[in-house]
């Protein structure tokens, strides 16, 4: 155990970056998320790094865009609303296979929504939330000691892959104060970018960054290898934990702050006799399909508690081939589950076919 | 001997408004009128107001903004902020928001408070938050909030915790740094404050008995 400092997610997040080597950051203040912005502005002028508010949303992530294509850590910060502009950006990154780091601490939507936790932002980052074919790897922490660790995680992640990288957050997340050790996060080690545009000095050839292929077969081939790279990301880089699970009857699924207040559910429900497990996916892409798969033999249904209207649930069903029923244990609009609520979803499955 | 205006700045994040709280509650078993103002314009978050039934029923009025724990995020204070240091007839605890960015609100009364001369401006210090974990960053936070709200400090607060997993010992060990921050700035260190359970009899801790929000069940 290294120091410990009292943190709120939204600082923690952004002192990981800073940790793990990240000099650039573009970003545009919203609640509940500012505080990222606010940290970086005070720390990044001391250590020779930049800090920019830009204009808008939009000039945030092309100038992201921008130093990605350099071969700099590189990321942007907003909430459910501010993310929604810069999705032409993050397509564009994707398209230009570069790695960056967006964050999002999203809030109640749609629209602009109201400023308490939500995590009705699934869709939007895991099924592209912009135009094309691509995806984002997105990571979902669930306390602040993971707000940190997996934002250092996250641009390892999108730089070995030159995928952009999403941590997708709530508003709890990036509130909530708790003790973490950051001893563990440093930069990595000088890598080889040979596809930076950093100026050719005379010595090669001239790299391009660019996402525009107006010959349908080149797009297309740029597609399919993309897709190659996915494929091994979907095998190598799932991340999950699995909670009570070896003799579990019924499984609750849940990610982020949900995981939180579904666990304490999980404990309530066993003193009960419920045989009720976990599964918290960490990677939201890479969905961790096996574990569910292997779940779906073993226990009677899947419960996914979710701040949505129910969008996880759909990958619930898609990894589980709909083998066993999956019901849905929901707050929206800014509103939280109470672990009572899950503790009821889980005594009324625990009921059914009795 | 309390001073009229209590006024408690600080680092954001640091805990002001637990101990503005606690602090107008226990002042409140001395004089018979004691008023809590809050002067957050920063954050929508963690507010005075969130204590509103205790100071109700304790008899100490609550000034806050119209919207605070609204949801809206618009940073007005309202009018009645004015009487606490014009009219001089209650004792006064002023909660202002995190940082310099949280003390410019405190400007606009700061001619009002400095003209009487009766106040106690009270740097909340918690060595275990991240910009503020040596005395020397605690100086520079102090210096940046003093100009903005234009008033300088009288004394410090070490409020030094980590939430929830806090224990005696983390506070404890805080202590040689509160002082070098005494040292530094020339201010006493007027009390440390620690979660209520967590206060040993001796050694003239502050207790605080903290609004916390909970999103899930502590595990036994």
């Amino acid at each position: 155990m290294g120091e410990k400092v009292l943190m709120k997610g939204n600082e923690a997040i952004a002192e990981a970056a800073i940790r793990a080597g990240c000099r650039h950051y573009f970003g545009y203040p919203i609640t509940p998320q500012t505080e990222l912005a606010a940290y970086m502005a005070k720390r990044m002028p001391k250590i020779g790094g930049v800090f920019l508010q830009a204009e808008s949303e939009v000039a945030a992530i092309n100038m992201v865009y921008g130093v990605a294509g350099t071969g700099k850590r590189v990321m942007t910060s907003s909430s459910s609303p501010g993310v929604s502009l810069k999705q032409e950006g993050i397509s564009y990154i994707a398209g230009a296979d570069l790695p960056a780091l967006i964050i999002n601490v999203q809030r109640g939507g749609p629209g602009l929504g109201g400023i308490q936790p939500s995590q009705s932002d699934y869709f939007q980052a895991t099924k592209g939330g912009g135009h094309g074919d691509y995806r984002l790897i997105v990571l979902a922490p669930s306390s602040v000691q993971e707000m940190a660790d997996l934002t250092a995680k996250a641009f390892d992640l999108s730089e070995k892959y030159l995928v952009p990288a999403m941590l997708l957050a709530d508003g709890t997340m990036g509130q909530m104060m708790e003790p973490v050790d950051l001893s563990g996060i440093s930069e990595p080690e000088k890598a080889e970018k040979p596809w930076a545009v950093t100026g050719t000095q005379c010595k090669r050839k001239h790299n391009i960054i660019n996402s525009l292929y107006l010959v349908p077969e080149q797009l297309e081939q740029k597609n399919f290898e993309r897709y190659e790279r996915y494929k091994v990301i979907e095998e190598n880089e799932c991340l999950y934990e699995s909670f009570m699970m070896d003799d579990a009857d019924i499984c609750v699924v849940a990610f982020g702050i949900a995981a939180r207040v579904s666990k304490n559910a999980v404990v309530a429900a066993r003193k009960e006799g419920i045989k009720v497990g976990l599964i918290r996916p960490i990677t939201l892409w890479p969905f961790p399909k096996a574990p569910l798969a292997q779940a779906a033999d073993k226990v009677k249904g899947f419960i996914s508690v979710e701040l949505s209207m129910g969008q996880m649930i759909e990958d619930v069903r898609l990894a589980t081939e709909c083998k066993k029923p999956v019901v849905l244990c929901n707050r929206t609009g800014g509103m939280i589950p109470t672990p009572e609520q899950v503790l009821e979803s889980i005594r009324n499955m625990a009921k059914e076919g009795k | 001997m309390a001073k009229r205006v209590t006024i408690f700045a600080g680092h954001y994040g640091s805990g002001k408004t637990n101990i503005a709280v606690n602090y107008a509650l226990a002042l409140k078993k001395e004089r018979s009128s004691v008023k809590i103002a809050d002067l957050d314009i920063v954050n929508p978050y963690f507010r005075t107001k969130d204590s509103a039934k205790e100071l109700e029923a304790a008899g100490i009025p609550l000034i806050s903004p119209a919207f605070a724990n609204s949801n809206v995020d618009l940073p007005a204070l309202p009018q009645e902020l004015y009487s606490l240091v014009q009219r001089r007839d209650c004792y006064a605890v002023l909660d202002v928001g995190g940082d310099d960015r949280g003390a410019y609100a405190l400007g606009r009364y700061t001619p009002y408070i400095l003209e009487e001369n009766d106040y106690e401006m009270i740097f909340v210090a918690n060595f275990y938050r991240p910009l503020t974990q040596t005395p020397q960053d605690a100086l520079e936070v102090m210096r940046e909030i003093e100009i903005a709200g234009g008033i300088p400090f009288s004394a410090i607060v070490n409020n030094s915790n980590l939430g929830g997993l806090t224990t005696l010992a983390d506070i404890e060990a805080t202590a040689q740094k509160a002082q070098e921050l005494s040292r530094l700035s020339g201010l006493p260190v007027l009390f440390t404050s620690a979660r209520a359970d967590l206060c040993p009899r001796e050694g003239g801790y502050f207790p605080l008995n903290l609004q916390e929000k909970y999103y899930d069940i502590k595990e036994n």
